[in-house]
């Protein structure tokens, strides 16, 4: 499906005003600006280290967890900035999930992993757990490959499916936005398809961000396109036209493979 | 964390001792095969030694049953000038106190290496959990003068009879197993992977939801074995305990509450007793036996563990 395509929902799911983001004394993201519409999925491209997944950390305040690091400006959820004081971190990451490059499932049985989320939302009925995690496992497609193994250990998966199972872990918990950390990095190209046509599922019910370093999956799976380079967002836009005509000369340069 | 694919699932089912091939032997370097054999020396003489430490205790503790009837092990006295053998108070009196140090040492422990381990910041873990692991170095006869100058005339100010007590032998033991448990489980907890952590934070588990449910099951293992030397400790240890339990093997006036008598433990009657037995006698035989009992104890107690710890799967290269 080409990027162009699909439906054109122009609201805005988050939007980030002059977002700065500091380790210790280091400015890691400078005076950051762009939306995240709804129901699409955001590409976030650029090489190693240029901020891309710290700023995909800040959509749910997972950097919380490292203590030299501090936050700057705003990034709005529905109109709500989510690092005002008083924010409950734990209701805004039930909102905004997560997904990391590495698949982590617990080393628990997968039903017990896509059960976590609701469970530790204090839904303990069986029978409506039964029920969620099996339309978790569907809107993954992994109902029918798993369905008579639900107790087996999810350690024992492909990497492939292990990552599936933790998108399905994420959504479970039916999220509004799921952050994906370079989802497809650590799996071969028949997995990677899978979760992208994953995402392209997703993408009806939920606002998908995505890093990834394969330019290719960027065109070929996002709607939007935001190239950061060395900590700043250089160009940001609909993804057909930031590969087809990106208005920066670095833009080109690094999409064309010149430099990165 | 590790992602057993199907062929090493294969290759761990069908691991064998590494054969080499006909060809290769020759040109095996000489020095590999003393290496080899040196190594193999060290792991058989290892399980040689524990099996004649057990023939050893089994040839001297065994003549007890012939010499005494089990109908007399099983009385409530324990006389020995009299010919009185009654091992239930014996057993009780170690029951009593470890069971005692468990109940304090466990949940304390546990609580503590969460601190340590998920809670605490980086540089207050530097700084305690070496001072922990320096407190297992104490020496039990150090922790049983503290004991006994200390904690035992608290014990009898807070009402009982007398300051050597099971209770007073529980702390002690509850005391020397703990930097044994914290510190073997918070390497446990701090063994798990990050990712683990983040998956459960990052779909909105709080911390406490997140150690308690996928933290602790994560590290299962390694906290099993901590609580487990750590009653293995406590059974065993002799001297600390004879100095304040009173070492009365009496359980026939109970007190109201049975944590407040003075009892007497086995590891204790053996120490206490060994030096003035002659070499054969039935009282000498009768204290080997008490010694298979302990050795029994000990071997149930790890057996417990192994069945919780074998139900997780255990591969190589596993990280924990």
């Amino acid at each position: 499906m080409s990027a162009t395509e699909g439906n054109t929902n122009q609201e805005n799911k988050i939007l980030v005003n002059d977002f700065d983001f500091y380790y210790g004394d280091f400015k890691a993201l400078i005076g950051l600006n762009l939306p995240i519409r709804t129901n699409q999925i955001t590409a976030l491209i650029g090489p190693s280290g240029c901020g891309k997944s710290t700023f995909l950390r800040s959509l749910n305040r997972m950097n919380d967890t490292i203590s030299v690091a501090r936050a700057d400006g705003e990034i709005l959820l529905d109109g709500k900035n989510i690092y005002a004081p008083g924010v409950n971190v734990v209701d805004l990451r039930r909102r905004v999930g997560m997904v990391f490059q590495k698949p982590n499932p617990f080393p628990q049985s997968i039903y017990d992993n896509v059960a976590f989320g609701p469970r530790v939302m204090g839904l303990n009925r069986e029978r409506n757990l039964d029920e969620i995690v099996e339309e978790a496992l569907q809107s993954v497609v992994m109902w029918d490959e798993v369905k008579d193994d639900l107790k087996k250990s999810a350690m024992e998966l492909t990497p492939g499916q292990q990552q599936r199972l933790c998108i399905a872990r994420t959504v479970a918990v039916k999220p509004e936005v799921i952050l994906m950390d370079e989802p497809c990095s650590k799996l071969d190209p028949m997995a990677t398809l899978q979760v992208e046509e994953l995402m392209r599922r997703l993408a009806d019910e939920y606002t998908i961000v995505i890093v990834t370093h394969s330019m290719q999956q960027a065109a070929r799976a996002s709607d939007f396109t935001g190239f950061f380079w060395l900590g700043e967002l250089i160009e940001f836009g609909e993804t057909f036209s930031l590969f087809t005509q990106p208005k920066k000369e670095l833009t080109e340069a690094y999409i064309t493979g010149r430099r990165g | 964390m590790s992602v057993v694919t199907p062929r090493q699932r294969v290759l761990e089912e069908h691991r064998q001792p590494h054969q080499i091939p006909d060809e290769e032997k020759h040109s095996t370097n000489r020095k590999e095969r003393v290496i080899e054999f040196i190594i193999k020396l060290c792991g058989v003489s290892a399980i040689f030694i524990i099996a004649l430490i057990f023939l050893f205790l089994l040839r001297e503790g065994l003549p007890a049953l012939t010499q005494v009837a089990i109908s007399d092990f099983a009385d409530a006295r324990w006389y020995p000038i009299e010919g009185k053998y009654g091992f239930t108070p014996l057993l009780f009196g170690t029951l009593l106190v470890t069971a005692g140090a468990v109940i304090i040492a466990v949940p304390l422990g546990l609580v503590t290496a969460i601190y340590l381990g998920e809670i605490a910041p980086t540089w207050l873990r530097d700084i305690l959990k070496p001072l922990i692991e320096i407190l297992a170095g104490i020496p039990s006869i150090v922790l049983g003068f503290l004991g006994w100058l200390v904690l035992a005339p608290l014990i009898q100010k807070a009402g009982a009879p007398t300051g050597l007590t099971a209770l007073t032998g529980s702390l002690i033991l509850g005391y020397m197993a703990l930097p044994t448990i914290i510190s073997i489980a918070e390497d446990a907890l701090y063994a798990v992977p990050k990712e683990y952590r983040d998956g459960a934070l990052a779909i909105g588990a709080t911390r406490w939801q997140t150690i308690w449910r996928v933290v602790m099951p994560a590290a299962k293992t390694g906290t099993v074995t901590a609580i487990m030397l750590g009653i293995g400790r406590a059974i065993g240890e002799t001297m600390a305990v004879m100095m304040v339990t009173g070492n009365a093997a009496n359980i026939n006036n109970f007190q109201a509450n049975i944590f407040l008598q003075p009892v007497r433990t086995m590891t204790a009657t053996i120490a206490a007793e060994m030096g003035e037995v002659a070499q054969g006698s039935t009282h000498y035989s009768v204290l080997f036996a008490i010694g298979i009992v302990l050795f029994l104890i000990t071997f149930a107690v790890n057996s417990i563990a192994a069945r919780i710890v074998g139900k997780q799967s255990r591969s190589r290269g596993s990280s924990l």
